[in-house]
């Protein structure tokens, strides 16, 4: 979707925020929204479409006033009234009783087992490589344009690359198509390309001849360039 | 235009709070999460995955070319070799700093990162400031960052869109020679693994 979260090239944010030294967390809230978060996607309670595809669905003007936690709540919050696992009075109500109670918590519940494998899956991964019977088009060196799109839903082909020609630098194999798979047609595994964009292609002849983007192309976003 | 969204992150606190509260209360009581499994994932993300990790990495390659051979072509691999993977790590490319080639790091869609060697990313890769410029205005965003790469200097930057997560391998400083391993790695900065910096100097160590 053309999103507001797709911001590569927008002016207007100032400068970098900086801050040393910082905390991992910035408030024990932060914390727990994360645990949460992970914790809902490994209970696939964010399916079928990923926390992702709800961050870039909260409304424009919350997005950009919310901080980044505050993000991964309201989508959190977004998904789990998708899946009909409550709603908002439901929410608000709770809501309520903890600002009626500042000093209360939710209460606890236990399960070290629970826990400790929770916590080491973490530090698991799936490999994304996958199969697929689609050739593989281009080789590193090709020049390549990536397509003008506008999925309203969720895809990795950000505004500020399509229509422009760069070249394949590298293949990075196959991997699942997030596109397609959070517009739910399965992982259409695909060739995927890290393809180089010179600034001036991206941003025009203002731009200083030694600066270029590198990003990941998934063989649906490209056309051969001659 | 200076008053970004960051400034946001206390006023809204209370609120979040909050609300935070009521999701873990709703989430506790329908039993999909105990409570203990927050805290133990909190607690993993605040002590044990972080930048630490991926200064082991830098060190070990700048002091066994094999290892470093081995990172540059498979980056996954090599960094397990060292015990780290997991979340946000199926798949790691590191790329290496040389001179007259700079290589930084950033997410313009999201605020992707490399998780199990850099932990969770700081609020500036996280704002909408660095997000939107790096990729439009790399020098002035580094000059932020007190850096300055140089004219002759490629700058290449890495948009991070797909699942694939990236780490700089920064370049060794001079003077490094005779240090072990372990001193290499305490030179070795999270910002030098994003590409906003260079690793620290000796002298500076400590200081």
């Amino acid at each position: 979707m053309n999103g507001i979260h797709d911001m590569g090239g927008m002016h207007g944010f100032g400068p970098v925020p900086i801050e040393q030294d910082e905390p991992v967390f910035h408030a024990p809230w932060e914390g727990r929204v994360y645990a949460m978060a992970i914790a809902a996607g490994k209970k696939r309670l964010t399916e079928p479409v990923g926390l992702r595809a709800y961050i870039e669905g909260l409304y424009p003007a919350r997005y950009l006033a919310s901080s980044y936690y505050e993000r991964w709540m309201g989508a959190l919050e977004d998904a789990l009234i998708s899946k009909g696992i409550t709603t908002r009075e439901d929410l608000d109500r709770r809501t309520a009783h903890f600002g009626d109670h500042p000093d209360s918590y939710p209460q606890r519940r236990e399960d070290p087992e629970e826990a400790a494998k929770v916590a080491s899956s973490i530090y698991r991964h799936k490999s994304p490589q996958r199969v697929t019977d689609r050739p593989q088009r281009f080789q590193p060196g090709d020049r390549v344009r990536a397509r003008t799109i506008n999925p309203t839903g969720h895809t990795r082909l950000p505004r500020y690359i399509r229509g422009r020609v760069g070249v394949v630098d590298r293949l990075h194999g196959i991997h699942s198509f997030d596109d397609a798979r959070s517009q739910g047609r399965g992982h259409e595994p695909q060739h995927i390309y890290s393809v180089r964009f010179e600034a001036r292609e991206l941003w025009g002849n203002e731009a200083p001849e030694s600066e270029c983007v590198y990003i990941d192309m998934w063989d649906s976003y490209l056309d051969p360039e001659d | 235009m200076s008053e970004h969204h960051d400034d946001h992150e206390h006023e809204a606190e209370s609120y979040a709070s909050l609300r935070t509260r009521a999701l873990e209360s709703l989430l506790v009581e329908k039993g999909y999460i105990t409570t203990d499994a927050i805290d133990a994932l909190v607690k993993t993300y605040e002590e044990d995955i972080g930048p630490m990790n991926g200064a082991k990495v830098v060190a070990r390659a700048w002091v066994d070319p094999d290892y470093k051979a081995r990172l540059l072509e498979d980056g996954t691999n090599a960094i397990a070799e060292l015990g780290f993977q997991g979340a946000e790590g199926s798949e790691i490319v590191v790329l290496e700093n040389v001179p007259g080639v700079h290589n930084v790091v950033v997410c313009t869609l999201c605020s992707c990162y490399p998780w199990p060697v850099l932990g969770l990313p700081p609020n500036w890769y996280k704002s909408f400031a660095y997000r939107s410029r790096m990729v439009i205005e790399p020098r002035a965003v580094l000059e932020e960052f007190g850096f300055d790469v140089g004219e002759s200097t490629e700058v290449r930057v890495w948009d991070s869109n797909a699942e694939i997560r990236y780490m700089v391998l920064p370049e060794r400083p001079e003077g490094t020679e005779n240090m072990s391993e372990e001193e290499l790695s305490g030179l070795v900065t999270r910002d030098a693994m994003v590409g906003v910096a260079k690793a620290r100097l000796p002298e500076v160590v400590g200081s």
